[in-house]
Formats: structure tokens, C-alpha cells, sequence
């Protein structure tokens, strides 16, 4: 199965699109710097950047046009009015619209996409005393020479083995002008015949174009050894009608429901559920074999394990479907970078480790975007031109390194480039003029860098159709906390920029510790802890109060979880110290007991319990009760607040 | 405001006769051994399995400012399937008996009084009577609304700092 990334995009931009005509429906009175003017610039913003990536020129050069005017009224130059959100409103279904139609090149521009334009310049134009010129030339060939072709292409049945690829060549007729394709399935054999790796298929395809017939030929350069290839021209008025008919709209959902077979999308609810019944079946399944093994009947003993297997192999398998190797995102990374160095004439390599780390399906789906974002960046902003890298004494190619690692209980995702690296003075200079920060503010080193993330920050001298405008790590910073992850900047003048996303693994199951205070169990993820050590009153009062527990000469500062919860119970004589990592640092958490390793399936506490952040989940255990998931981070936070207000 | 006629299950709070429409209540369940959950409020009793889930508990009596009161055989946990903001939400309320399911009309209903309540006025829907006995009727969505439960945490915070 190939994997296609304009699917995903048609997807994302479904979903900003509802997004986009929400926030203009609601935009009245809306006041310059608004959030819902922010939301609706990120929207077409990503609109246009991730249709640039996959080959959407068309949409890519008309949400551009949105953006400007969006700017405009962010930055108060345009009011908030009805035929603004009349315009942002149109502007939406035409993207739709463009997008519905398939990839159709940038050849030609419908007429509705150009009287949008005009009217969304005139609006920029209101605002901008010095408009941009009203339209590409891309835009201008509509309607000029334009000749309808009719071809006929039956490759050579060894095409494919010769590394020919049907699609990439109807693409690339495509790129010519709108075009319809339909395929010649009489040479198909019987399917015991078929031999995978022959074409059996030709295609009939009627073109419109300004292009002559050599272009058309052109395409067809490498492939026409052995195949049947007939190009004629259809003359102007017989069969014009159709290609006039709005048939590629046709076209582009049967593509839909073929691709779609292979693939169902299913909404994470559902998959949560799932997750959520096969929790169930696990844990009363191990009550139904404690119970057949109480009652003592052996010819309960069979079904009772069988059922057992099942549900382990129930279990690994449902778990299995949200579990997915970051690598599957990557791949599609490669042509962007490919793409943008291209169009902006630099020389990057993308190098990839750690392809094989495992994330939650659903993190992976949330994580594509923001690391558009920061490779984008890294391309447009980051790394020079060769020009300007030999002039640093740099090798002409730049290397931009996309790696992922588990660190304890996370993943670190590390998007790092070798190129100028961030100006903190520049930065500085530009968080004063924007207001973002008092001139005076005395900030560190650290805390400049991380100006970058405030919404309405820019860099970048001039708008590119790359990135520019500062939005994209405002956006970044926003995805990345919605997953409950955080965001590092490390940059050094000259040498390139690296930025670490940590990522919790919110993973359906979890394997971990099972530790007891007093009456109340947790579990503490595995991965997370390094060791567990002892605890006894002696060593405590030999501290003074201070809660340090030296393990082989490392003092290692620990959190005693019945005083920190305010457990009911008074401690054994010996305590046991679990010794956890935190970030890059160890911490002890003191409990009573450990009882040992456990795995289990993590329930969401629901929302609820939304705000209690220590507790990341819940299970349930073999007996009936519930054991609570801690989550290490917040548990150092927590204690930290407390310890803070208890020495005010 | 009460239009309809409709069944209540009935329960008793530090001697109160409290109702709630029966529509959401998905069982009554005796208390069986309640899990507490850190730095939540004291009014979050804990998290209880139900049938193979956790589910939150609520005091009841904490939650409207009753003073606290010691679990006994009639203890019940009163299982409420509500929304909360737009969400399916399945909770437990703590209640120190269970009592009966009744049919209560809306005549016989009155509005909630402003003043001279012991309990939390803005939780009420209104006032049943039956016989010369008055039934509480809970508005169910306010009492565990979760606006409240944001700052749960610091709360929480505040609590355990002052027990330690």
C-alpha cells in the first residue's frame, strides 16, 4: 500500500476549512490581534503551506492571497466588516472547490478563483497603499490558443519493470491543462494470467491545452519504446463539451472511493472504545480464570485458557492499531524538503534516526503539522544558500536531522539544522518593536529563544510563500501542548538550531511498577523508573528533615508520596525509595511497598477529573480495585508548588 | 422550571429528603472500596470500579457543604449518567441512604426559596412535597458542573500544604 500524502492533506484541509468558515461566521466585532482572527490566518495559513508540499500550486497561490488580506486586518488596516467575512467565507468554498477538482495544475485558473482574487486584492488593496501585481502569469494563458487533444497511450506490458510509472506521467499531463483520463482495460487477462508486475492497462486521454504537441509528446520521452502512442487534435467545438462538463469533480471521488478501500478512517473515539471494551474483557477474564480455578472444575480449565489467549492476542492486537513507528511520518517529510530547497535553490539533505520508535496513533496524527512547521523553518530561515555557506566556510549542502528517542517515559522528536542559527539580538530587537516585551526586560539567553513562540512573532525581512509571518511557531507551540508535550529551543550563532519536542507516550497500555501507600496503589511507568532502594527511619532523621537519600554516592532528592497526598497511615519501619528519572535528573518518590511489575490497560480518568494532573490514569486491578496511574512530571511540579508555599 | 411529571429516586443526606429524576440514574450500587485520588478536592471521594471501570465518587454531602459524615451499611453509591460540557460523563454520588423511587408532579413543585438554606441553593431545581414531607430535587448538572473542578488542583494544593 503507498502511502499518499495528499490524502492526509485533503483530510487536514477539510478540517481547517470547517475551521476557517466557524471562526468567519463568528467574526463580528471581532478587534484587531483577535484570536479569532489569529485561528483564521493558522487555518489558510497551513491551508497554503501543506498544499504548496503536495502539489496544490493553485490553492497554495489563492490562499496566499487570503493570508495577505488577513494580515492586513490583524494588523488594523482593513476593518472587521461583512464583506470581509462575506470574502473569507467565498474564498473557503473556492479552495473547496479547487481542491475537489483534483490536482490541476496551475494552467488554469477558473474564473470564479479569478474574480475572488480581485475582489480580495482590492480589499488588500484598501489596506495597502501599494498592492502586489493583481495576478501571475500563470494566471494569464486562459482562454488563448487553447486546443483540445485526444491521446492514446498503451505502454509497453514491461513498462513497469523498466522503472516507468503510469500515474507520474498522467501527473505530469495534467500539469499541462485540465485533462480527463479514462483507462483501456480490454488487454487485462484473466486474474490466474496476471502477472503483477507487467501493465496490462492503457489510457485514453483528452487534453486541453495551450501547449503544443511536442510538450505533450515530451512526457512520454522515456516510455514510448515499445508502446502504442496516438496524439491528435480534436477540432475546436465537436467534442469540447467534454472536457467543459464538471467531470473532473467525478473523477476525483472515484480516485477517492478506490484509495479508500484499502485504508478506513476511523474516529479515535471509536478506537478508544475499543481500547477501552478489550480493558474490560482483560480484566475480568483474569477474574474468570481465578474464579475456575477456586471452583476447581478441570473441564473448565481448557476454555478458561483458551479464552485467555484470545484475549492476550485481543489485547496486543487492538493496542497494536494505535501504536505506530514514527517513520511513517517522516517519509513524507522527504519530498517537502526536497521541494522547498529546490524552489528556494539551496542544497539540503534530510538525515532520519530512530524511524522505528513507536508513538500513539493518535500523537503521530497531531505531530504532522507542527514538524511541517519547524522544517519549514529550518529550509526557509535556517540554512543559507551555498553561496552563503561557502562564504561561512560551510560545506555547500546543508543537513537538517529529523530524529526520534525515548528518554524515560517520553519521546524526544529533534528537528536540527546546521545553518546561521537564531540571532538573539535580533530577536530580542524584534519582541520590543512588536511589544511583545518591555525594552528593558532582562531576559536570558533561554528565555529570548523562546520569544519566538508568542503569537504575532516574525523573523523573517520578507513574506515568503514558504513561511514567514511568524505564525508557524505560534502554531507549533499550540499543537504541541495540546499533546501535553513541551517544546525546546537550543541555537548557537553560526553553527544551526536545534528543537526538541518531548512527548508523553499516552499510551492504552502500560507497563509499570505497582507500589502501595497505605491503603491506595499506584503504578509508576516502567520506563520511567531506574532503581528502587531502601529507606529506613535511621537514614531519614539522619538528614534533618532534608529529603535527600544518597544512592552510591549521588544525592538524589526525593518526594514522600504519603505526605505530599496526604495518605491516611503512618509508614513501615522500612520504606522503599523508587528512584525515577525526571527529565535529565533523578528523583525519589518514597512509598511503603513495591508489589512489583505490572502491566495493565490504562483508562483515561475521564473529564472530570480533567485537572488532577499527577493521576494520567486509571486500571483496574485483578481484585476489583482501582490502582491510579501517577504521572511522574507533574507529581516533581506538584511538589515543587507545595514545597514553595510551605516557605513562603 | 418543572413542567413534567416524572418518577424520582429518592435519598437522604444528613436527614434531608433529596430527589433526582430517575433518567439519570443508571443504579445504586453499595460502596464497595473507594481508590482516593491525589490532590483532587476533598468532595472527590475517590474513583470506584464499575463494572470494569473507574469512575469518579462524589460526596454529596461535602459537595453541599454539609459536614462530613461516616459511611455505614446503608451507605449508597448513586450511579448518575449526566453532560457536561457537551460530553457523556458516568459519576458516583455518595448518598448516606437510598430510599425509593416516587412519581412527584409538577404542581406539587415549588420554586427553590432564596434564603435560609443549609445546603447550596443554586443546586436546587426545586421543592417536592408529599404528605407534609419536603423533597429537595436536585439539579443534577449544576451540582457536578465542572467549572468548580478547575482549580481542583491547587485546591487540593492548598489542603494537603495545610495538613502537612
Amino acid at each position: 500500500m503507498q502511502y499518499n500524502p495528499a490524502d492526509t492533506y485533503l483530510q487536514e484541509a477539510e478540517d481547517l476549512l470547517a475551521e476557517i468558515e466557524e471562526a468567519a461566521l463568528s467574526l463580528a466585532g471581532e478587534k484587531p490581534g483577535g484570536e479569532r482572527l489569529n485561528q483564521l490566518f493558522r487555518a489558510f495559513h497551513t491551508i497554503k503551506g501543506s498544499g504548496a508540499m503536495c502539489g496544490f500550486n493553485q490553492v497554495a497561490a489563492f490562499t496566499h492571497r487570503v493570508e495577505t488580506v488577513l494580515d492586513l486586518v490583524r494588523q488594523g488596516s482593513i476593518p472587521v466588516s461583512n464583506t470581509l467575512a462575506e470574502a473569507i467565507l467565498s474564498a473557503k468554498d473556492e479552495i473547496r472547490a479547487l481542491l475537489a477538482a483534483g490536482q490541476p495544475g496551475e494552467a488554469d485558473a477558473r474564473a470564479s478563483t479569478r474574480d475572488l482574487v480581485a475582489l480580495l486584492d482590492g480589499l488588500a488593496g484598501a489596506g495597502e497603499p501599494a498592492p502586489k501585481s493583481a495576478s501571475k502569469p500563470a494566471d494569464a494563458p486562459h482562454g488563448t490558443g487553447e486546443v483540445t487533444w485526444r491521446i492514446l497511450f498503451r505502454p509497453d506490458p514491461d513498462l513497469m519493470i523498466h522503472g516507468g510509472r503510469p500515474a507520474a506521467l498522467i501527473r505530469d499531463l495534467r500539469s499541462l491543462g485540465e485533462c480527463q483520463v479514462s483507462a483501456q482495460t480490454d488487454r487485462v487477462p484473466d486474474l490466474d494470467e496476471i502477472d503483477p508486475e507487467r501493465c496490462y492497462l492503457g489510457w485514453s486521454i483528452t487534453l486541453r491545452t495551450g501547449a503544443g504537441r511536442d510538450a505533450i509528446r515530451d512526457v512520454f520521452l522515456f516510455v514510448e519504446d515499445g508502446a502504442t502512442l496516438e496524439i491528435e487534435a480534436v477540432p475546436e467545438g465537436s467534442s469540447a463539451p467534454a472536457v467543459r462538463a464538471p467531470r473532473p469533480r467525478q473523477g476525483a471521488a472515484t480516485c477517492n472511493a478506490l484509495s479508500r478501500e484499502s485504508t478506513v478512517r476511523v474516529p479515535s473515539e471509536r478506537l478508544d472504545r475499543l481500547v477501552g471494551l478489550v480493558g474490560e474483557l482483560v480484566v475480568n477474564q483474569s477474574r474468570l480464570a481465578q474464579a475456575a480455578s477456586h471452583a476447581g472444575a478441570p473441564e473448565l480449565a481448557g476454555p478458561v485458557e483458551e479464552i485467555e489467549r484470545l484475549v492476550a492476542e485481543l489485547r496486543d492486537d487492538v493496542l497494536g492499531i494505535r501504536m505506530m513507528p514514527i517513520g511513517s511520518i517522516f517519509g513524507r517529510f522527504r519530498r517537502l524538503v526536497h521541494d522547498l530547497s529546490a524552489e528556494l535553490g539551496k542544497q539540503i539533505d534530510l538525515v532520519t534516526s530512530g524511524e522505528e520508535t513507536e508513538l500513539d496513533k493518535s500523537i503521530l496524527d497531531q505531530l504532522g503539522e507542527p514538524l511541517v512547521h519547524l522544517l519549514r523553518n529550518s529550509i526557509d530561515h535556517g540554512i543559507g544558500t551555498p553561496e552563503q555557506r561557502a562564504a561561512s566556510g560551510k560545506p555547500a549542502r546543508g543537513v537538517i536531522r529529523l530524529s526520534a528517542l525515548h528518554t524515560g517515559s517520553d519521546v524526544v522528536v529533534g528537528v536540527e539544522d546546521d545553518g546561521r542559527g537564531l540571532d538573539r539580538a535580533a530577536i530580542r530587537a524584534k519582541a520590543v518593536e512588536k511589544q511583545l516585551i518591555p525594552a528593558d526586560a532582562g531576559l536570558t539567553g533561554k528565555e529570548i529563544l523562546n520569544l519566538i513562540l508568542l503569537p504575532g512573532f516574525s523573523t523573517a525581512g520578507l513574506v515568503t510563500s514558504v513561511s514567514g509571518r511568524g505564525v508557524g511557531m505560534d502554531v507549533v507551540k499550540r499543537q504541541i501542548d495540546a499533546l501535553r508535550g513541551a517544546i525546546s529551543i537550543a541555537s548557537e550563532p553560526g553553527k544551526g538550531t536545534r528543537i526538541s519536542l518531548r512527548l508523553p507516550l499516552t499510551l492504552a497500555i502500560i507497563e509499570g511498577w505497582l507500589v502501595e501507600v497505605g491503603p491506595d496503589r499506584f503504578i509508576l511507568p516502567m520506563a520511567a523508573v531506574a532503581e528502587n532502594i531502601e529507606l529506613d527511619r535511621i537514614q531519614r532523621a539522619r538528614n534533618n528533615g532534608r529529603n535527600i537519600v544518597a544512592v552510591r554516592g549521588e544525592l538524589i532528592p526525593y518526594i514522600d508520596l504519603r505526605e505530599a497526598f496526604g495518605l491516611p497511615g503512618s509508614p513501615p519501619a522500612v520504606e522503599k525509595v523508587v528512584v525515577v528519572h525526571h527529565e535529565e535528573h533523578r528523583v525519589g518518590l518514597v512509598v511503603d511497598r513495591v508489589l512489583g511489575t505490572h502491566q495493565t490497560v490504562l483508562q483515561p480518568l475521564g473529564s472530570f477529573l480533567r485537572n488532577v494532573g499527577v493521576v494520567s490514569g486509571s486500571t483496574v486491578m485483578g481484585d476489583g480495585g482501582v490502582a491510579l496511574i501517577l504521572d511522574i512530571r507533574e507529581i516533581v511540579r506538584f511538589a515543587q508548588r507545595q514545597g514553595k508555599r510551605a516557605q513562603p | 422550571m418543572i413542567t413534567e411529571t416524572s418518577n424520582y429516586i429518592t435519598f437522604k443526606l444528613g436527614g434531608e429528603l433529596f430527589a433526582i429524576n430517575v433518567h439519570r440514574v443508571r443504579e445504586v450500587l453499595e460502596i464497595s472500596r473507594i481508590t482516593s485520588v491525589p490532590t483532587a478536592p476533598a468532595y472527590l471521594r475517590g474513583v470506584v470500579n464499575v463494572r470494569g471501570k473507574a469512575i469518579p465518587v462524589v460526596d454529596l454531602r461535602l459537595r453541599f457543604g454539609l459536614p462530613k459524615g461516616v459511611d455505614t451499611v446503608n451507605t449508597r453509591i448513586v450511579v448518575l449518567e449526566l453532560e457536561l460540557d457537551g460530553e457523556a460523563v458516568v459519576l458516583g454520588g455518595l448518598a448516606d441512604s437510598v430510599h425509593e423511587v416516587i412519581e412527584i408532579e409538577p404542581a406539587s413543585i415549588e420554586p427553590p426559596p432564596q434564603i435560609a438554606m443549609r445546603w447550596r441553593s443554586e443546586f436546587i431545581q426545586g421543592m417536592g412535597k408529599r404528605g407534609d414531607e419536603f423533597i429537595i430535587i436536585l439539579d443534577v448538572d449544576a451540582v457536578f458542573s465542572s467549572e468548580e473542578l478547575v482549580l481542583a488542583d491547587e485546591a487540593a494544593a492548598g489542603n494537603a500544604t495545610e495538613a502537612a
